[in-house]
């Protein structure tokens, strides 16, 4: 590829590029949201998607609505745009979609198996797992015991398994372990993802590895602050954090001996396009975070659609679906709820 | 000239029909009333007045969505009937028309009752599928068990009987409750649980149970015959029933729960035959009873089905109709007072008075105290195009719709399109025989009229439906063409008497090398047939066509420009007919029209002259001696003048509009600057929402310059590239005949010359397949193509603007047809 897809691109990822750029299209504009916080129950949040692309996945939904049902609604139509596209795809652009969706397994496995470990039913955490995550034989993860017999019953099949070479341990599973578990496998994934977009070059290495290494530096600051506290060593912790991004290697050193929020901050604020995140937050204030940080992937995913000729596109529209999801969810429980004074709190505009 | 242009009959496609901007008061009780009738009748449309507020912030939001909620039932019902496979023809006899509140409670109980059923006969079916395959076990894995035991004995292995508890067991209850019993046979060594699983996870299942136990188990499988439906998505499905022996108290709990993952249901089976004889009978008898019962239960939901299903379709419309009314309702306003809503809308003028009455109707109906006030208002905003069209003029307007809809009151195009286009279409495709194939797909078009516009049709055929009489009368005008070019598949004919030529001699011997004799007058219609296959066939053919095409050209060229006159004297713009139009006529046939003169003057005399050397030397000796080339007296001293005339037309279309404009503007508002300014403000207070809004037009005078400097470039340019664009007529039409030619005589003839029957049914088909999609479909298309570029380029450009809007009524009519 290498500066000339312009020549290619359009022979195999054309055709899905449009489409994915239609689909962006239908993402809810701040209008659409205006609109939204305004209504006066479940039901007008309906009758105003329903001029929207998720109209058709609504209208046969009978009238008392639940948040629940909006999201998976919502979530349905994500999923069939992708499956959509994933079986329109040729490689290397089937494996980039499949890539997509990894993280969603790997939340998927942690949450069966934090279910089955307080004994919950299978089925019911079957139903909260996120479609796009599903594979084959996700409710046999309740027969493992440990790590290893995870991995030798059940991962091994799957595409995750490359990434369980880091975990495994003989050790029973606890909360513990399996957090720590989710924060390997995510690391080895974004490593691998990562590795893969530059293998891909031309823009898609450009943008996928800026979104990336985004990524991977939320991931560490997230567990950084997570981990304050909490009987998890330095060491321990630094081997959590991917092996690129911005803060790799100086600034993972300066964050695995932090001690609380404030520290962070003064790590963070080293770096220019973290300092206007932190900035806007009140020192010892970590609850406005997680918006901060949504509300700059949001940004930098709307900037891939900026160029042309390039896989980072499907990448921004499902992550730019799932944040209008979370932000559809956020309305519905305020309305549900009438809170609708909150409902700024967490919505994050797009366009 | 004026009086004679003002006496013209009134062409009723030519402008599009007057409208009127009306403002309608109606109180609210007669509101919803008047608003059904007006959608009855379909001659309004109503601008929405709350264009600012999102669709649950309106008035009747409730409503709307209350209609939502039962076509959203209504769409269950007709899932759930087509689901049972029932064939419902709606009644037609009149059934009265039912209240939205009435319907609204007898959906509820309909859902209700079908849900309900539902939910019943779900719980049943369950049950007998786990009978079912309790049933395809028990028959399946006896086989398993006696094989084993046999085998397990034969080893010495302590194998007792498997010790079967019957209590408990003989009551399926604890079966329907999915309670799996594995049957130990020895309480230390091997044990086995048997079960059915969907095809498709065995492999998986087999693997995952292998891993689990690592390796120390014993897996059986087989097939049942039957297909078991699938609950959740009823479809039938495979299912394998396997046997697997484990030992140890740990495995078992490991491969329940992978049973349970994988969704494989496990059924106990007791290890005595005379104990699995007494089950499989109760089990039996068990399935017979309940299959009884589902079937009781499905005849109940399709006869409750049946009663909805009577009357679904009209209940549909009834919905549509009642949530179109209501969207409507929501775009008129409250007054002030909230007792009146206040709608306005568009209608053609002829319409007003039908409106009246309707109104007066629906406050008489409603027993309204106030009637509805109607009256008509000013307009600033262009109003809508409508042109009331017939079938046959539909499909013409369609075509020029796709370019663009005219501006209010322009001149129409369809008009001459009816016949210019079907024309120009068979120029290009001048071939009577190609033309009865294609006039006896049209009538067939039109004889399944009836029965092809009720029933939905393939998006390629809704378009040949589409346009059934525009390929009518392409045909017609396809077989007259041919007949004009004597071409029948290529073949000449000799209709319309004997040939003009004959040989030199009785042997004929050198027809085709010195050439024929004419000896009598010329054929009476169309080319002689003497001319095919002769040598000079192709440059007499080319030169006849290629004329042909130019005066089509100018014809239609200069049609464009007399309706661009028209428009100008129905808009009261002189300055468009001093200042373009008659320039634009001056140079077009100054150049052109002159060519077009000299064509028939040299058909007519018979002339040798070279007009490519006339045309030419026109311009770059104008005063030269045209020797040879004269065609008639005084035809240097003419040149000289057109030429003159040409080029003075050019600056006369340039320059005098846009200062005209300006000087034009420049009196108007000469000290008026503040008197605007008040009034505007004044009735922007008043209706702040209404269609009188002021629009000041800027004055930008370099704008109007160049779009000038544009127009007339494009304009001189455009005449000689037009006219060269008409030239396709002439390409086409010869491509077409080559084609056919070469089929007729290289495929078909070559064939016909062996002797060999299969060679000669060969060629037949071939010849065939290459007329109908080669000629008849293929040519079709590019003539199709061909015609509708020359008329939006060539034709509409020298005068359509194009830039109207629709006129889109609210009708009941329209909407159940694009809500499907």
């Amino acid at each position: 590829m290498y500066g000339f897809e312009a020549l290619t691109f359009n022979i195999h990822g054309g055709y899905l590029e449009a489409i994915v750029r239609g689909h962006r299209a239908g993402l809810l504009t701040t209008a659409d949201y205006n609109n939204l916080c305004q209504c006066e129950n479940l039901d007008d949040i309906k009758m105003h998607l329903s001029a929207t692309k998720y109209g058709s996945y609504l209208q046969n939904e009978p009238s008392p609505l639940h948040t629940t049902t909006i999201v998976e609604k919502c979530t349905l139509k994500l999923v069939d745009d992708y499956k959509h596209m994933l079986c329109q795809a040729t490689e290397p652009m089937s494996t980039f979609l499949e890539y997509i969706r990894y993280g969603h397994m790997i939340d998927n496995v942690v949450l069966i198996v934090t279910g089955t470990l307080h004994e919950r039913d299978v089925q019911e955490l079957i139903e909260k797992c996120h479609p796009l995550g599903m594979f084959d034989s996700i409710a046999t993860l309740a027969v493992a015991q440990n790590m290893r017999e995870l991995y030798r019953l059940v991962l091994v099949d799957t595409p995750l398994a490359p990434y369980f070479s880091e975990c495994l341990t003989s050790e029973d599973l606890d909360d513990m372990n399996i957090e720590i578990m989710r924060n390997t496998l995510y690391k080895a994934y974004l490593e691998d993802f990562y590795k893969f977009c530059q293998k891909l070059g031309g823009a898609t290495s450009e943008i996928m590895s800026d979104l990336l290494a985004f990524e991977a530096d939320r991931r560490a600051v997230n567990i950084t602050i997570n981990s304050i506290g909490t009987e998890l060593t330095r060491e321990d912790r630094k081997k959590l954090y991917s092996n690129f991004g911005l803060l790799y290697p100086y600034g993972h050193e300066e964050l695995a001996i932090c001690e609380d929020i404030d520290q962070v901050r003064g790590v963070m604020e080293k770096y220019p396009p973290y300092q206007a995140i932190f900035s806007k937050m009140s020192y010892g204030e970590s609850q406005m975070l997680d918006k901060a940080f949504y509300e700059e992937e949001v940004r930098r995913l709307c900037l891939a659609f900026e160029q042309q000729f390039h896989y980072a596109v499907f990448f921004a529209y499902m992550r730019l679906r799932e944040q209008e999801i979370r932000n559809l969810m956020w309305i519905s429980e305020c309305v549900a709820q009438n809170q609708k004074s909150r409902i700024h709190d967490s919505v994050v505009y797009m366009f | 000239m004026d009086n004679f242009l003002d006496k013209l009959p009134q062409m009723d496609l030519m402008r599009s029909e007057k409208m009127t901007l009306v403002q309608l008061i109606i109180p609210v009780e007669s509101a919803h009333r008047s608003v059904t009738y007006l959608g009855e009748l379909g001659l309004l449309q109503f601008r929405d007045l709350n264009a600012d507020k999102s669709p649950f912030q309106r008035t009747f939001a409730n409503q709307v969505k209350r209609c939502g909620e039962m076509s959203r039932k209504l769409r269950f019902f007709k899932d759930q009937i087509d689901k049972a496979g029932l064939r419902c023809s709606p009644r037609h006899e009149l059934e009265p028309d039912i209240e939205l509140g009435d319907l609204e409670r007898q959906l509820a109980e309909h859902e209700h009752e079908v849900l309900e059923m539902n939910s019943n006969s779900e719980k049943l079916r369950q049950t007998y599928n786990e009978l079912l395959e309790f049933k395809i076990v028990l028959q399946k894995a006896s086989g398993f068990l006696v094989s084993s035991n046999a085998h397990a004995i034969g080893d010495e292995t302590e194998l007792h009987e498997g010790t079967y508890s019957n209590n408990g067991f003989i009551e399926t209850a604890s079966l329907l409750e999915q309670e799996m019993r594995p049957e130990p046979l020895n309480q230390s060594g091997l044990r086995f649980i048997s079960g059915i699983i969907n095809k498709e996870k065995l492999l998986r299942f087999e693997r995952m149970l292998f891993r689990a136990t690592r390796g120390n188990m014993l897996f059986n499988q087989t097939p049942s015959d039957e297909e078991i439906m699938d609950p959740s998505t009823s479809e039938m499905v495979e299912k394998i029933v396997f046997v697997v022996f484990f030992s140890g108290e740990q495995a078992k709990t490991k491969i329940l729960k992978i049973c349970e993952a994988f969704g494989a249901n496990c059924y106990p089976v007791p290890e005595d035959t005379t104990k699995q004889r007494q089950l499989t009978r109760e089990v039996l008898s068990r399935l017979s009873d309940l299959e009884a019962t589902l079937d009781a239960g499905i005849r109940h939901r399709n006869n409750a089905l049946n009663s909805v299903g009577y009357s679904l379709t009209k209940w549909m419309t009834t919905v549509r109709r009642e949530k179109a009314v209501y969207d409507t309702l929501n775009m008129l306003n409250f007054d002030v007072t909230k007792k009146c809503l206040v709608g306005e809308g568009w209608c053609p003028t002829f319409a007003k008075t039908q409106i009246h009455e309707v109104l007066q109707r629906a406050t008489f109906d409603s027993n309204s105290q106030v009637g509805v006030i109607f009256h008509v208002m000013q307009a600033v905003e262009s109003p809508p195009t409508y042109f009331r069209t017939n079938k046959l003029t539909n499909a013409f307007q369609e075509i020029i719709d796709a370019y663009g809809v005219a501006r209010y009151q322009e001149a129409n195009p369809a008009v001459y399109s009816v016949v210019t286009y079907p024309f120009l279409f068979a120029v290009m495709f001048g071939d009577w025989g190609h033309g009865l194939c294609l006039l006896l797909g049209a009538l067939y078009l039109l004889a399944r009229e009836r029965k092809l516009s009720t029933q939905k049709l393939g998006s390629f055929m809704e378009m040949l439906f589409g346009g059934r009489y525009v390929i009518l009368l392409m045909a017609l005008f396809s077989i007259y063409c041919g007949l004009i070019y004597n071409e029948f598949f290529s073949v000449p004919f000799h209709i319309f008497g004997g040939s003009a030529y004959k040989c030199r001699d009785t042997t004929c011997s050198d027809a085709y090398t010195v050439g024929l004799v004419k000896y009598r007058d010329p054929y009476p219609f169309g080319v002689d047939p003497s001319w095919r296959g002769s040598r000079s066939e192709l440059p007499y053919l080319n030169s006849l066509k290629m004329k042909m095409s130019i005066l089509l050209g100018i014809a239609q060229m200069n049609l464009g420009l007399i309706l661009s006159f028209f428009n100008a004297r129905f808009f009261g713009s002189s300055l468009d007919i001093r200042y373009q139009f008659i320039p634009q006529m001056i140079f077009l046939n100054s150049l052109f029209g002159y060519l077009s003169l000299l064509i028939i003057i040299k058909w007519c005399t018979g002339s040798q002259a070279d007009l490519y050397h006339v045309m030419i030397y026109m311009f770059l000796s104008p005063t030269e001696e045209l020797g040879d080339n004269e065609l008639f007296w005084g035809q240097r001293p003419l040149q000289i003048l057109l030429l003159l005339m040409a080029f003075i037309a050019v600056p006369w279309m340039l320059f005098p509009k846009p200062f005209a404009l300006r000087k034009i503007h420049m009196e108007r508002f000469q000290g008026r600057t503040y008197g605007v300014l008040g009034t505007s403000e004044v009735d922007l207070d008043v209706e702040p929402d209404s269609a009188r809004g002021h629009q000041e037009e800027e004055f930008n005078f370099s704008e109007i310059f160049v779009h000038q400097l544009i127009h007339s470039i494009e304009f001189v340019l455009g005449s000689v590239s037009n006219t060269a664009s008409y030239l396709r007529l002439w390409a086409l039409s010869l491509a077409h005949s080559e084609l056919s030619t070469v089929f007729y005589e290289k495929v078909l003839l070559l064939a016909w010359g062996y002797e060999n029957i299969l060679i000669r049914l060969i060629g037949v088909a071939v010849f065939a397949f290459a007329t109908a999609f080669i000629l008849l479909m293929m040519e079709t298309l590019s003539a199709f193509l061909h015609a509708l570029r020359l008329h939006w380029v060539e034709f509409m450009g020298k005068f359509f603007n194009g830039d109207g809007y629709k006129f889109k009524p609210f009708s009941f009519a329209l909407i159940s047809d694009d809500d499907e």
